[in-house]
C-alpha cells in the first residue's frame, strides 16, 4: 500500500539567535495514525509544531498538506488546512459554557445559534466517546473534561490533523487512560494525530510510529510495536538510561515535621486545604501524590510561611512554627525547592554567586557589620557549583538567567541542600528537566534521605513519587485521602486515590 | 554576534536619537543645527561661571535622579520627588529662618531636617504600598499636591517677609552658597550642595553594591516573589526604600531652596522632581550613571538661554531634546527590537545571496 501522508514537513530548519532549534528535520504523518514526537525539553519538538501551526516562520524547508505545498504564516491558515492544536495550557473562558467556548471566535452571524452548535457538539461528543455535556460551565468540570473541550474545539472546526502538546501532564492515570482511548477513537474515524511527549509509556500504549528528536535533529523514526522503551529512551538521550532509582530501605528516625489538622484558604478564598495531618520522619521520603490543584500549593505555602494558616499547627523537631515568619522557618531547618524556579527560586538578574546566598546573605560569614563579604560569597558559590555540577559560562559570576533550566535547578537544589536542612520540601523538583538532570536530582534527594534528613516530595509525576518515596500520601480536594507504604501499593491504587477514592472503596 | 544591547549603549542611542530629533527640529525652523548645538554646548561650558551654573543645576538633578533611581532598584516608581523636595526644602527653610546657631551647626541641622522631611514624605506612600497595596505612583502623586499646599499655607502663615508669593530670604549663614566657591566660579550659583550631592552618589553606590541592605533591596526589585520566598521581608524593604528615596529628594530640596535659590516660592511644584525621572532613566538607575546624566542635563538647561540668544532657535528646543531622550530611554525595549530587526535583515540578506527562497 502506498503511504498516504496528510502532513509532511521536509528538511525544516529554524534558527534562533545563537541556536539552531530545528536542523534539517523531516517528519511525515500518515493518514489515520498516531505519530509520537519524542524528545527531551529543548530538543525542538515545540518549535517544530509551532512552525506547523503557523506561530513561527521557518527559515528553510517545505511543508506539504495532503501532498500540496503550503505556506503557513499564521494559525488561521493552519486551521483552514484542517490542522488543530490542543495546547498544554487550555485556552478556555471559565464562566462560559462548553458550547460558548467552542464557538468562540467563529460565531459567524450576529445572532448566535447556540442551539444548533450544541446539537453538533453533542453529536461529535457521542461519535468520539467524549462524554461531554455542551451546557456545562467550564469552571464546573474537571481538568480532564476541559481537555476534551479543547479537543472538541478542534473537531468542531473540522480539523483532520490534531496536535497534542504534552496532553497528559495535568491528568490522573485514569484520565490518561481515557484520553488514550479517545485518541484511538479519533484515528479510527480517520483523524491523524501528532503526540508531543517525553513519556515513553504513553507512546508505547497509543502511538503507531515515533520520531525521535535530539538537539534539533531527527535521530530516527521507528515503529513503536517493534521498539522497546529502553531503546527509545536511548535514542532520545543519546546514552543508556537507567529507569530505576537505586535505593536502600529507609531507616526512619524521629519525627521531624508534624502537620496537625492544617487548614488554609486557596486563592478563591475557600478552603483549599482541609484539616490536613501528616508526619515526616528523619531518614525517609514522603511523597505527596495528587492531581494538580488539589491543595498541594496551599500545603507547601502554608508550610513555608507564604500563606496564612486558618487553623491547625506545624511543628519542626517539636518546635511550633505555625506563626513563624519565613525566615524563622528557614533558620529552624526548613529548606524549600520551589515549584516555579523562575518565579520563586532565583533572582534571574543576579549572579549565580548572589543567588547562592539568597537565604543566608545576612549572617556571617557572608555579612560583616552589614557589608557583604564577597570572597566568602564566591567561595560558597564555587563549592555549590562544583558539588552539584552546575554548569555555567562564567562560574559564580554568570547571571542566573544565562543558565539552562537543568543547571538553574541544580543550583537551587545545591543551595537548599548545602544549608543542611532537617526538612527538605521539594516541589516538582524535576519539572521540565531532561533525563540526565532528573537522574542527578533524584540521586541527591535519596542521598539527603540517607544522611538522616526528612524529605517531603510533592510531584505531579506519579512515576517520580513511586520511584523515590518511602511513604506516599495522597491528596484530593485538599484532604488527605490516605497514607500508604510505597512498596505496598501500585500505580493503579494511587491513581484511584488521586481521584478521591479510598482504598477498598468502589472496587 | 551580540543579540542584546547593553544598557549603556541603549542610553547612548537614546541620547543620540534625542539630539538627532533636536537637529531635525532646528532644521525645520530654518536654523543650522551645528551652529545651534555649538552654542548650546558653549552656553553650558564656555566660561568658569557657566560651568559653575551647569554644575549648580546638575546638583539638584543628581539628587532627584538618585531618588528615582534608588526607588526604582527596589521596583518602585517614585513620582513624588517634587513633593518630597518641597517638604525637605520647607523644613530646611524653617530652620534657616528661625534658629540662630553658628553656621556649621545650622547648616548641619538644616541638612538633617531636610532628609527627615523628605523621608517622611516618602515613608507614607511606602507604608500605603506595603500594608494596603496602594500603588506608589498614585500615592506619591497625591503627596505632591499635599506638599504643594502645605508649603503654600506654611509660607504664607509663618514665613512671609515682604512679598506674598514667597518666603523671606534666608540669611547668608543659612545658605549653602559660600563666598570662596562663588568667587572661584566667578559669581555662579554653585554652592555646597554639590558636595552633598557627590557624597550622596558615593553613599548610595556603597549601599547598593556593598551592603546586605542593598542586596535585599535589589532582590526585592528584581523578583519580589523570590525575595519573599527566601525569607526577605518585602514590606519592610518597600518602606525602607521609599524612605531613603524620600530622604534623597529632601536633600534635593535643600540644595534647590537654600543653595540655588534663597527663598521658597509658593504654588510651584519643582520641575526638577520630574526631571529626576529622566536623569534616572538615562543614567540606567546607577549612581554614576545618574551623575553623568545630571551633568548632561545641566549643560542643556544652562546652555539653552545662550543658544536662543545667539541664534533664532527658541530655548524650548533644549526642553524638547530632553523630552525626546526621555521618550527613547523609556522605550528602550523599542530600541532593542529595532536592533534585532536590523540584525535579522542583514542576515536574511546574507542568506538570500546563498540562493534559498
Amino acid at each position: 500500500m502506498k503511504d498516504n501522508f496528510v502532513v509532511e514537513m521536509l528538511n525544516i530548519r529554524k534558527e534562533f539567535p545563537g541556536v539552531v532549534a530545528n536542523d534539517n528535520i523531516t517528519i511525515q504523518l500518515k493518514q489515520g495514525e498516531i505519530l509520537a514526537l519524542l524528545g527531551e525539553n529543548g530538543a525542538g519538538k515545540s518549535t517544530l509544531m509551532s512552525i506547523l501551526f503557523g506561530l513561527f516562520h521557518l527559515d528553510q524547508g517545505i511543508i506539504k498538506v495532503k501532498g500540496k505545498e503550503v505556506k503557513i504564516t499564521d494559525p488561521n491558515i493552519a486551521n483552514k488546512l484542517g490542522i488543530g492544536m490542543v495546547h498544554q495550557h487550555f485556552q478556555l473562558v471559565h464562566n462560559f459554557t462548553v458550547t460558548e467556548n467552542i464557538i468562540l471566535g467563529i460565531e459567524g452571524s450576529i445572532v448566535l445559534k447556540i442551539k444548533d452548535a450544541s446539537k453538533i457538539i453533542k453529536d461529535l461528543s457521542l461519535k468520539y466517546g467524549l462524554d461531554i455535556n455542551p451546557n456545562d460551565k467550564i469552571e464546573d468540570i474537571s481538568v480532564g473534561m476541559q481537555q476534551r473541550v479543547e479537543i472538541l474545539k478542534m473537531l468542531y472546526r473540522d480539523a483532520d490533523v490534531l496536535i497534542f502538546d504534552e496532553p497528559t501532564a495535568v491528568l490522573t492515570p485514569q484520565e490518561i487512560h481515557e484520553l488514550m482511548k479517545i485518541m484511538k477513537n479519533l484515528t479510527s474515524e480517520g483523524k491523524s494525530i501528532v503526540l508531543i511527549t517525553h513519556k515513553l509509556r504513553e507512546i508505547k500504549e497509543v502511538a503507531d510510529r515515533c520520531t525521535v528528536i535530539r538537539r534539533g535533529k531527527v535521530i530516527g523514526t521507528v515503529d513503536v510495536k517493534d521498539t522497546s522503551e529502553a531503546k527509545m529512551a536511548e535514542m532520545m538521550v543519546g546514552r543508556v538510561v537507567t529507569f530505576k532509582v537505586d535505593k536502600q530501605d529507609a531507616k526512619p528516625g524521629k519525627v521531624i515535621l508534624k502537620i496537625d489538622k492544617l487548614s488554609a484558604l486557596n486563592n478563591q478564598k475557600t478552603l483549599g486545604l482541609k484539616e490536613f495531618s501528616l508526619e515526616v520522619r528523619a531518614g525517609e521520603i514522603v511523597g505527596l501524590a495528587g492531581v494538580d490543584g488539589n491543595g498541594q500549593t496551599e500545603l507547601v505555602e502554608a508550610l513555608t510561611g507564604l500563606r496564612k494558616i486558618e487553623s491547625g499547627k506545624i511543628f519542626i523537631n517539636g518546635k511550633n512554627l505555625t506563626k513563624s515568619s519565613i525566615r524563622e522557618r528557614n533558620e529552624t531547618g526548613i529548606a524549600h525547592i520551589p515549584e516555579d524556579r523562575h518565579k520563586h527560586g532565583l533572582v534571574l538578574e543576579f549572579s549565580l554567586g548572589d543567588n547562592m546566598i539568597l537565604k543566608e546573605y545576612y549572617h556571617p560569614p557572608y555579612s560583616k557589620y552589614g557589608f557583604l563579604q564577597f570572597d566568602q560569597i564566591k567561595k560558597h558559590a564555587d563549592d555549590v557549583i562544583s558539588q552539584f555540577d552546575v554548569r555555567s559560562g562564567r562560574g559564580n559570576a554568570s547571571k542566573a538567567a544565562t543558565l539552562s533550566g537543568g543547571n538553574q535547578q541544580k543550583a537551587i537544589v545545591g543551595r537548599e541542600i548545602s544549608s543542611n536542612p532537617d526538612l527538605l520540601i521539594a516541589v516538582q523538583p524535576t519539572r521540565g528537566l531532561d533525563v540526565g538532570a532528573i537522574e542527578y536530582i533524584h540521586k541527591r534527594l535519596i542521598e539527603q534521605r540517607d544522611s538522616g534528613k526528612a524529605v517531603l516530595l510533592i510531584s505531579l509525576e506519579l512515576d517520580e513519587i513511586l520511584d523515590l518515596s518511602d511513604k506516599i500520601a495522597v491528596i484530593n480536594h485538599g484532604e488527605l485521602i490516605d497514607l500508604v507504604n510505597a512498596n505496598e501499593t501500585n500505580e493503579n491504587e494511587v491513581g484511584l486515590m488521586m481521584a478521591g477514592i479510598k482504598r477498598g472503596e468502589g472496587q | 554576534m551580540k543579540k542584546e544591547l547593553n544598557e549603556v549603549t541603549k542610553s547612548l542611542i537614546a541620547t543620540f536619537l534625542g539630539l538627532l530629533a533636536g537637529a531635525l527640529l532646528m532644521l525645520s525652523i530654518g536654523s543650522n543645527p551645528i551652529e545651534g548645538f555649538t552654542y548650546l554646548l558653549k552656553g553650558g561650558t564656555m566660561s568658569i561661571e557657566r560651568i559653575g551654573n551647569t554644575l549648580s543645576t546638575a546638583t539638584t538633578l543628581i539628587l532627584t535622579g538618585l531618588s528615582v533611581a534608588f526607588a526604582f532598584r527596589t521596583g518602585l516608581f517614585n513620582i513624588g520627588v517634587s513633593g518630597q523636595m518641597l517638604i525637605g526644602g520647607l523644613c530646611a527653610t524653617i530652620v534657616g529662618l528661625t534658629l540662630d546657631f553658628p553656621r556649621p551647626i545650622l547648616l548641619f541641622i538644616m541638612l538633617i531636617v531636610a532628609i527627615i522631611g523628605g523621608a517622611i514624605w516618602g515613608i507614607i506612600p511606602g507604608l500605603l504600598k506595603a500594608k494596603f497595596n496602594v500603588h506608589e505612583v498614585v500615592a506619591t502623586i497625591m503627596m505632591n499636591w499635599i506638599a504643594l499646599w502645605v508649603v503654600y499655607y506654611t509660607v504664607q502663615a509663618f514665613l512671609i517677609d515682604v512679598q506674598e508669593t514667597q518666603s523671606a530670604d534666608l540669611p547668608a549663614v543659612a545658605q549653602l552658597k559660600v563666598p570662596w566657591i562663588t568667587e572661584l566660579f566667578q559669581g555662579s550659583s554653585l554652592n555646597l550642595g554639590l558636595v552633598v550631592a557627590l557624597l550622596a552618589v558615593i553613599f548610595i553606590k556603597i549601599i547598593l553594591d556593598k551592603t546586605t541592605l542593598g542586596f535585599e533591596l535589589k532582590a526585592v526589585g528584581f523578583n519580589r516573589d523570590a525575595a519573599l520566598c527566601n525569607g526577605i521581608k518585602v514590606s519592610r524593604n518597600i518602606i525602607l526604600s521609599m524612605m531613603i528615596a524620600g530622604g534623597l529628594a529632601g536633600l534635593a530640596g535643600l540644595t534647590f531652596y537654600t543653595g540655588f535659590a534663597e527663598n521658597m516660592q509658593i504654588g510651584i511644584l519643582p520641575a526638577q522632581g520630574f526631571d529626576g525621572i529622566a536623569v534616572a532613566l538615562l543614567g540606567i538607575s546607577t549612581p554614576y550613571g545618574v551623575l553623568i546624566a545630571a551633568i548632561f542635563f545641566g549643560i542643556l538647561h544652562t546652555g539653552k538661554g545662550f543658544m536662543s540668544a545667539m541664534t533664532d532657535i527658541p530655548p524650548q528646543i533644549a526642553n524638547t531634546i530632553i523630552a525626546i531622550i526621555i521618550y527613547f530611554t523609556a522605550t528602550s525595549l523599542l530600541i532593542q527590537r529595532l536592533w534585532v530587526k536590523i540584525l535579522r535583515k542583514k542576515k536574511s540578506k546574507k542568506n538570500a545571496k546563498g540562493g534559498v527562497d
